[in-house]
């Protein structure tokens, strides 16, 4: 190896020194990435923002569920995060919405960023690997990603138990940290791609401007441009026979589920809702005889086992592809 | 051939895509020496030092930093050398003295150690009072030292600084000379500074390179190159009376390569020095009236100046390079 000669020309000590030394370098760029994110008055914004939406929907939601039935006294505390008020949206759709751009703002100038200042150039040229840097980025992003979801999903559940009255059974809770899991998940697809932009680009507005036209592409266009496709490949009218009406739909959501958007609801829809049997068209002779009832939790996770797959694969792929760019790109001062 | 000294680049080339960068430069820089490379924009002096830090990969060619081969072992060689680049950039929402911590941190100096550096580093860069104030209130020269504590922060063999004196004003330009003198003859530190500002340079470097397109076109100390460079091409200014012979009289004398009329004066070609006692008596023998006879040396930057426009003209593809910046 080489670093065996070179250690006869110098002290030794620094040589196994270095080995030992890289997992401490990566610990450091964590530690200050994450005050950064922390102390940044971006992340300020965005989080309260979230959080008042996610306060106010909860509000209607509560005033909602307790004008409910008393039959309807199961599964409360996911109800909560799924029962739209009288004029509000659901806090999971607030989250659906938001938490893209939570993602984006943290990764949009990650790497460009530090290249216009001109720090970049200084940090690497310090005796750590680029992988400590990469990672070290996004290991920080992500460890906000999970505090800021957990911090507020317990504050929902937390005063949501408190002012239902109700105790929620352990499966709801489960239930309730999956769908928090795979919301980690989904920002984190938007924030490695706006980490992969910020590397693309040299201007941190264009690496920004690109994360939102996905963003806006994936979450309103791609939905939309999948009803007008399938229309067109199997044209329904009120006389089309059942199957190609069957068709188009399934061509429709195969094509939005290209989109990462549509996995995301329809994973945290089934998660949250008990009562979401499928995913997919039903015909009436398979729900005739059908009892109805909650999904076990087991089930639920096997609807939507490719849904979670996809949307890790999605951002591990994104992450590998920024890695590997990153390791090979010219700096330049 | 040989890597003999602390930093040795052999035939180094470094091309993107039709555009040769670094064209087979061949540079030998002595431990303990302060050598200046010296050029203008876009000579490919950044790109030499980008290599010489293992930051980019050279096209061909080899080289070694401190016994170290930076395409391979990067690491080792970023640990002995302190880099400064040109429009250093902090950390703005940092104090000074939190940038320099976090260096440290990478560098694995911790605790009181690190602290104890930090403070004298920053008493040296005359930055102690501002420390714990946030980097964006700094000025450029005040950005420029805490640089050098950066650099020097890490206790490196070899220090490289990239335009250290751009956009600096001539005071604060003269303190961080002064600083950048220290490190190489007060602390032993081999010291490659590169810049396009030869005037300001000259006065610490012990020796200097003039690289232009990519090419060490000549390399030395200041005051031999200055002869070198000056040596055969010095004019002769006369101002004499009769004009109408002075042309036959300089002509007649040996040695006289050629002669031009400027203003009222005559330029005289030739080997000045020798020549201008041969003229002179060869004018008084004619009976004519001598005003005026001088040597016209070239200063420094005239040289220079010289050297890069000549050069400029020659390869005019240098703005193709600029462009690149």
């Amino acid at each position: 190896m080489a670093s065996a000669s070179s250690s006869i020309k110098n002290d030794e000590g620094i040589e196994k020194k270095a080995k030992h030394y890289t997992s401490a370098n990566l610990a450091t760029i964590f530690k200050k990435e994450l005050a950064d994110q922390f102390s940044s008055s971006r992340f300020t914004i965005l989080f309260f923002l979230i959080m008042i939406t996610g306060a106010v929907s909860f509000y209607a939601a509560v005033q909602n569920i307790s004008g409910a039935s008393a039959g309807d006294s199961e599964f409360v505390l996911v109800k909560i995060f799924t029962r739209a008020g009288n004029s509000l949206p659901p806090f999971t759709w607030f989250l659906s919405l938001l938490g893209p751009l939570v993602g984006l703002s943290m990764g949009f100038d990650a790497i460009n960023g530090e290249q216009n200042r001109g720090t970049m150039s200084r940090l690497l040229s310090q005796p750590i690997y680029r992988d400590d840097v990469i990672n070290g980025k996004f290991l920080a992003r992500l460890a906000v990603l999970a505090i800021m979801t957990f911090a507020l999903g317990g504050f929902v559940a937390g005063m949501g138990i408190l002012l239902t009255g109700v105790a929620p059974s352990a499966e709801e809770i489960v239930r309730l940290l999956l769908y928090l899991a795979l919301s980690i998940v989904y920002m984190a697809f938007w924030l490695v791609l706006s980490m992969l932009f910020s590397l693309l680009f040299r201007q941190t507005a264009t690496s920004a401007l690109g994360g939102i036209a996905l963003w806006l592409l994936f979450s309103i266009f791609v939905p939309l441009l999948a009803g007008m496709v399938a229309d067109a490949v199997f044209p329904v009218s009120d006389q089309s026979p059942a199957i190609t009406q069957l068709y188009n739909i399934e061509l429709k959501q195969g094509l939005a589920r290209l989109s990462p958007a549509t996995l995301y609801s329809e994973a945290s829809v089934t998660l949250l809702s008990p009562d979401v049997r499928t995913l997919g068209p039903v015909l009436a002779e398979q729900a005739s005889g059908a009892i109805m009832g909650f999904l076990p939790l087991g089930q639920s996770l096997l609807l939507i086992w490719p849904h979670l797959t996809g949307l890790i694969a999605a951002t591990l792929i994104i992450f590998a592809a920024t890695y590997t760019l990153f390791l090979r790109q010219e700096i330049r001062a | 051939m040989e890597h003999d000294g602390i930093i040795s680049t052999v035939d180094l080339t470094k091309t993107y895509g039709d555009i040769t960068a670094v064209d087979h430069l061949n540079l030998e820089i002595n431990k303990g020496e302060i050598f200046g490379l010296l050029g203008p924009n876009g000579a490919g002096k950044t790109t030499t030092i980008l290599m010489l830090m293992g930051l980019t990969e050279p096209t061909s060619g080899s080289l070694r930093v401190g016994g170290y081969d930076p395409m391979r072992d990067a690491l080792d060689v970023k640990r002995i050398v302190g880099y400064m680049p040109d429009n250093i950039g902090f950390y703005d929402d940092m104090t000074g003295r939190e940038n320099l911590r976090y260096t440290a941190e990478l560098n694995h100096i911790c605790g009181m150690e690190a602290e104890a550096r930090i403070q004298s580093l920053l008493e040296r860069v005359g930055l102690a009072e501002a420390a714990d104030r946030k980097v964006k209130e700094y000025s450029r020269g005040m950005r420029q030292r805490l640089g050098v504590a950066d650099v020097l922060l890490k206790d490196p063999k070899i220090v490289i600084l990239d335009e250290p004196t751009l956009g600096l004003d001539p005071e604060a330009a003269k303190e961080l000379l002064d600083m950048i003198r220290d490190m190489g003859r007060k602390e032993g530190k081999t010291v490659l500074i590169s810049s396009h500002l030869l005037l300001q340079i000259q006065s610490v470097c012990d020796r200097v390179g003039i690289f232009v397109k990519g090419k060490l076109i000549a390399e030395g100390k200041i005051k031999d190159l200055a002869a070198r460079l000056s040596s055969g091409c010095n004019v002769l200014e006369i101002k004499a009376e009769p004009r109408e012979q002075l042309d036959d009289a300089v002509k007649s004398v040996a040695g006289v390569e050629d002669t031009e009329v400027e203003g009222d004066m005559l330029l005289v070609k030739g080997d000045g020095e020798n020549l201008a006692p041969r003229i002179a008596t060869e004018l008084a023998a004619r009976n004519m009236a001598l005003y005026h006879m001088r040597i016209r040396e070239y200063n420094l930057d005239d040289i220079y100046r010289k050297y890069f426009q000549g050069e400029e003209v020659k390869q005019n593809g240098i703005s193709k390079l600029q462009h690149k910046k």
